[in-house]
């Protein structure tokens, strides 16, 4: 078929020529941060030095107060090599178990991430499938389902840690349900406009065929809403990685990301809270790539397209 | 399993395939009600082609959809294979083709073309087997595996031409299906579906506003004029059934068409 090798061969140099262009940019981009960081370190560790030098009591000068603000024990802004040791100390240097790694608090973080993620997504789905099917739950819920998400999380998430504690359940329970609370928002209504998104005459096609509604929805409304569910489901899982940390806060939880990242504010570990930090980035990007993968496959095996 | 399906194709007898008598629909708008048809009054019998032609606005995709059921009449009386549309469409009674393809971008060729048989609930064997007929009816085997976006706009209007034949209706509803196709590819298809229609001799309804396509396939023409829409002249074609596109160059199809024309310039159609 000319149509395909005519079609595949641009797509491929176009692929080829974005990921080869973007290693630059982005590359450029990180050198440009970590340089800024460094000065901010400078800036922002320069008091601190300062007492610190005088505390010493000896004679210094400019290049002894700035190698200071740079390796500083409790600086203001740890510099990017003292978070990249403080990340290789708390990760490899610990075992997994021990409270004191990184990779056990993140574990405990996304497992209430992923609970709270399918909950999330199967009642965004469920709400979505409600809203276009049913008129009355369209005019009726779309407003609560809107009003749900202007509240501030960080004001309700102390509710549900409470009321859900109060009734017996603790730890992943109630982070996972605030994790729902906040990733089921895109599902729906990315799901409904995709549940939406045939067009008239494939719906006359089944009405022609005597379809019944289960298997319009189930042949027709759900694979056409699959192009629109990722994007939701991206947004989805930051959501709920922000929901699972933000559930840590008010609990006084011992363990997960939250957790590290208030202890590190209430001691003042500026270096641990930075790495704290950097994991909660790194679950989210690992996340959605995950996502980004499932996609890729599910394309494939759609054609390539939608 | 319906039980028309199985049916044999003589089954009716006598009786039309469509039927409509003082058939009219009104459309109520904010603008005031509109006419989409006025009296309309055929019987369509078994194998015939009828070729439903008139400018736009004339009603006749309306009537397609009456008799499809997507639409319902709003005076008269029609019946579909002997019952109501309503009916006819839940017994699966005709396959519809449409202006675009509406090919399922997500679904291959052989199960865009099975999607009807997996609605009725057919075996996944059954399904394969028929789908592959019909594919190679409309001359695309080897195409199975194809994604739509992957074949030209002709082969795609194939593809649902055959979608539409899987479950082998007797009744073909066809709208304007080469309306939005190039010349060349549309002359080709008409060669491909009257062969088609000569070897499987199902009845077909097809809507179109090109005279030479409406001579070229139909038994009998349907001429219709806008405001109201209404049947103005109904023309029967004596061509002989093995025609080819040759036969556009006879004298007696330029008599046709001619007929076709006046028809339609009484109606007023070129005004």
């Amino acid at each position: 078929m000319t149509a395909i090798d005519a079609g595949s061969a641009p797509t491929r140099q176009r692929v080829a020529r974005r990921s080869g262009g973007r290693t630059l940019p982005v590359l450029t981009v990180l050198i440009v941060l970590i340089a800024v960081w460094y000065v901010g370190a400078v800036f922002m560790n320069w008091d601190r030095a300062i007492r610190q030098l005088d505390r010493v009591g000896e004679g210094w000068g400019v290049v002894e107060l700035v190698e200071m603000t740079l390796t500083l024990d409790r600086p203001a802004l740890p510099t990017p090599d003292q978070v990249a040791v403080e990340l290789w100390n708390s990760t490899v240097g610990q075992p997994i178990d021990s409270p004191r790694s990184l990779v056990f608090h993140a574990s405990v973080t996304m497992s209430s991430t992923l609970v709270g993620f399918v909950l999330g997504t199967l009642l965004g789905m469920l709400l979505a499938i409600g809203i276009v099917h049913v008129r009355t739950l369209d005019r009726s819920l779309m407003p609560w389902v809107i009003a749900s998400q202007t509240i501030p999380i960080l004001a309700i998430a102390p509710m549900i840690v409470v009321v859900l504690g109060n009734i017996g359940f603790t730890g992943v329970g109630p982070k996972s349900v605030i994790s729902a609370y906040l990733c089921f928002f895109p599902v729906t209504i990315g799901m409904v406009k995709g549940l939406r998104s045939p067009e008239p005459m494939q719906l006359d096609l089944m009405r022609t065929y005597s379809a019944t509604g289960r298997q319009v929805l189930t042949k027709l409304r759900w694979p056409a809403s699959i192009p629109f569910l990722f994007p939701s489901l991206r947004i989805g899982i930051s959501l709920a990685l922000v929901g699972a940390i933000v559930g840590e806060l008010p609990t006084g939880a011992q363990a997960g990301i939250g957790a590290r990242l208030l202890l590190g504010s209430y001691y003042g570990q500026m270096t641990a809270l930075w790495a704290a930090l950097l994991i909660a980035a790194f679950l989210a990007i690992a996340s959605i790539a995950v996502i980004g993968l499932v996609e890729a496959l599910v394309r494939k095996s759609r054609g390539g397209h939608a | 399993m319906t039980a028309s399906m199985a049916a044999p194709a003589h089954e009716a007898g006598s009786t039309a395939v469509v039927d409509a008598a003082g058939l009219g629909l009104t459309f109520q708008t904010p603008d005031g009600p509109v006419v989409a048809l006025e009296d309309i009054n055929i019987a369509i019998e078994h194998g015939e082609f009828i070729s439903l032609i008139g400018p736009s606005g004339c009603g006749k995709t309306t009537l397609l959809r009456v008799i499809a059921d997507l639409v319902a009449p709003t005076g008269g009386a029609i019946t579909v294979k002997g019952t109501t549309p309503h009916e006819a469409r839940l017994n699966r009674s005709y396959g519809y083709v449409f202006q675009a393809p509406a090919l399922y971008p997500w679904r291959n060729v052989a199960r865009n073309v099975q999607l009807p048989l997996e609605v009725m609930g057919l075996p996944r064997e059954e399904r394969a087997r028929r789908a592959k007929a019909s594919l190679a009816t409309v001359g695309l085997s080897g195409f199975e595996r194809k994604f739509p976006w992957q074949l030209s706009g002709g082969m795609q209007q194939r593809v649902s031409i055959a979608r539409a034949m899987s479950f082998e209706p007797e009744l073909l509803l066809m709208d304007e299906p080469f309306g939005a196709l190039d010349e060349i590819t549309r002359d080709n298809l008409n060669v491909h579906l009257l062969d088609l229609w000569a070897r499987t001799r199902p009845t077909i309804i097809f809507v179109t506003h090109s005279i030479p396509e409406a001579v070229f396939l139909s038994s009998r023409i349907v001429v219709m004029s806008p405001r109201p829409g209404r049947i103005l002249r109904i023309i029967d074609s004596d061509l002989p059934p093995d025609r080819d596109l040759d036969v556009r160059e006879t004298g007696r199809f330029l008599e046709i068409a001619h007929e076709v024309r006046l028809a339609l310039r009484e109606g007023h159609s070129y005004d």
